[in-house]
């Protein structure tokens, strides 16, 4: 049963700026759904609390299995309970938070390889070293990175960085997957690579991909469902 | 200028010909430095975490303490180490006074501020999207500490370098509490001290040449650590 998403009146402010303003949508159907609006409307931190990775001040992010929503609904208030770090949320439903994740902008990457950089999620997840091995050199392959899966991870250019954030993501082969402004830092020729890859997953259809971007044809390009977001709303299917 | 090229020339007859005395005063120098800083790490580390990554009252002031204490003056350390250990103190009655046992508890405070701090930098420069990456990708509270922890590994073995450089050279605090007993709790730079006392240059020279080398490996460690650390990003 795929996994659904449903957001209901979330509201979310930073010192005071009101930044989402009573938001709400069902990401019902597989595919891709592109969020687009100017800087500032509010697409990055909709998708940072769709992700877990933050909490809305007010209002409620429902996973749904099929029609059941899953243990535990996410009322907000519950979510406090994970604070680890300076505005990092835990939450403690790691079962859910493994069937999905997010691609930050500055994807993160960590000071080692960039084959430990694709299996990190595997890792955690105690795969075994084997199949850990064959899934990352196929997804590197398929990314166009496997040529450099020993170099060091952040001596890749800003292209390749985003293309190996994606590979980190695919490598888990969540249900939802969020992306931040994916290409907002590369060139074109890494851009068309990394929308290419985006298709291609789509074309697979195994998961959601909901994307956050400003470049509006890109989403004409990529989206199945285009939510166009304003002063913090989704105001136009 | 005939004494000092005599000392020079009998140091390193000692050196070459692995001097029994020599020797076991460089070995308790290192077993003394040596557990005290694997008594830090494993207390220090968890520590400079916590401090780094969890919200509690009083962390900002924990912090300053931590910075503050890293300028401790190793006399008065060995001062307050004394007291607690001599038969009036507090824990007279464990009878550590005058041991290695002393010494190792007065290098373990001195090297504690030392580790923390310098962990608790290598800690929060860690930059932020590596936890929240950590964390997009499924990773328990443990798994992301780890995470992070292994991210400053660079800074956090400098941090135990510099602490190790740092309880190495020192003198006041061992002199205090272990005595400089010959044998028994005399280490390398207590016997230089005494030694040059004594106008006995040999012994010194010797023990000063072996300071030196492990204080140039302990550095060289620190600078191969750092260049590691810094790689090239070409972005």
């Amino acid at each position: 049963m795929s996994l659904r998403l449903n957001i209901s009146n979330v509201w979310k402010s930073y010192n005071g700026k009101p930044v989402l303003n009573a938001c709400s949508f069902s990401f019902d159907r597989n595919g891709v759904y592109v969020l687009t609006g100017h800087n500032g409307s509010g697409k990055s931190t909709l998708l940072r609390i769709c992700a877990l990775i933050e909490s809305p001040d007010k209002g409620e992010v429902n996973y749904l299995s099929g029609d059941t929503p899953l243990h535990p609904p996410l009322p907000m208030g519950e979510l406090k309970e994970g604070v680890f770090s300076e505005g990092n949320i835990l939450k403690k439903d790691i079962g859910l938070r493994r069937r999905i994740t997010l691609v930050l902008p500055g994807i993160g990457v960590f000071n080692t390889t960039v084959f430990n950089n694709a299996a990190y999620g595997l890792k955690i997840r105690g795969d075994k070293s084997k199949e850990i091995e064959k899934k990352v050199n196929d997804i590197l392959e398929f990314v166009g990175l496997i040529h450099k899966k020993n170099h060091n991870a952040l001596t890749l250019s800003s292209g390749e960085t985003q293309r190996l954030g994606i590979a980190r993501a695919m490598a888990i082969e969540p249900e939802i997957l969020f992306l931040d402004e994916p290409t907002a830092s590369i060139d074109n020729e890494n851009t068309e690579i990394v929308e290419d890859i985006i298709l291609n997953m789509k074309k697979e259809g195994k998961s959601k991909i909901i994307i956050a971007t400003h470049d509006m044809m890109q989403a004409g390009r990529l989206a199945d469902c285009m939510l166009l977001m304003d002063e913090g709303k989704i105001i136009k299917v | 200028m005939d004494s000092i090229i005599e000392g020079f020339r009998k140091a390193f007859t000692l050196i070459i010909n692995l001097d029994a005395e020599l020797l076991s005063i460089i070995f308790l120098s290192l077993r003394v430095s040596g557990t005290a800083l694997l008594i830090v790490s494993i207390i220090g580390l968890p520590l400079s975490a916590l401090i780094s990554l969890k919200k509690f009252p009083a962390r900002g002031l924990s912090i300053s303490i931590m910075n503050t204490l890293m300028g401790l003056p190793p006399v008065v350390v060995g001062l307050f180490v004394y007291i607690m250990l001599s038969r009036s103190g507090p824990i007279g009655f464990m009878g550590l006074l005058y041991t290695p046992s002393a010494m190792i508890i007065a290098q373990t405070i001195l090297a504690f501020p030392i580790v923390v701090s310098l962990c608790h930098s290598a800690i929060v420069s860690v930059d932020p999207i590596t936890k929240q990456a950590s964390m997009a990708l499924g990773a328990t509270p443990l798994q992301i500490l780890v995470t992070i922890i292994k991210e400053a590994r660079y800074g956090i073995m400098s941090g135990i370098i510099a602490a190790f450089g740092r309880v190495m050279a020192e003198v006041g605090a061992i002199l205090i509490v272990g005595g400089n007993i010959a044998g028994y709790t005399r280490v390398m730079t207590t016997t230089i001290a005494l030694e040059t006392d004594k106008g006995n240059f040999e012994l010194a020279i010797a023990l000063g040449i072996i300071l030196l080398t492990i204080s140039l490996t302990i550095n060289s460690a620190l600078h191969f650590v750092q260049r590691k650390g810094a790689l090239p990003i070409n972005r």
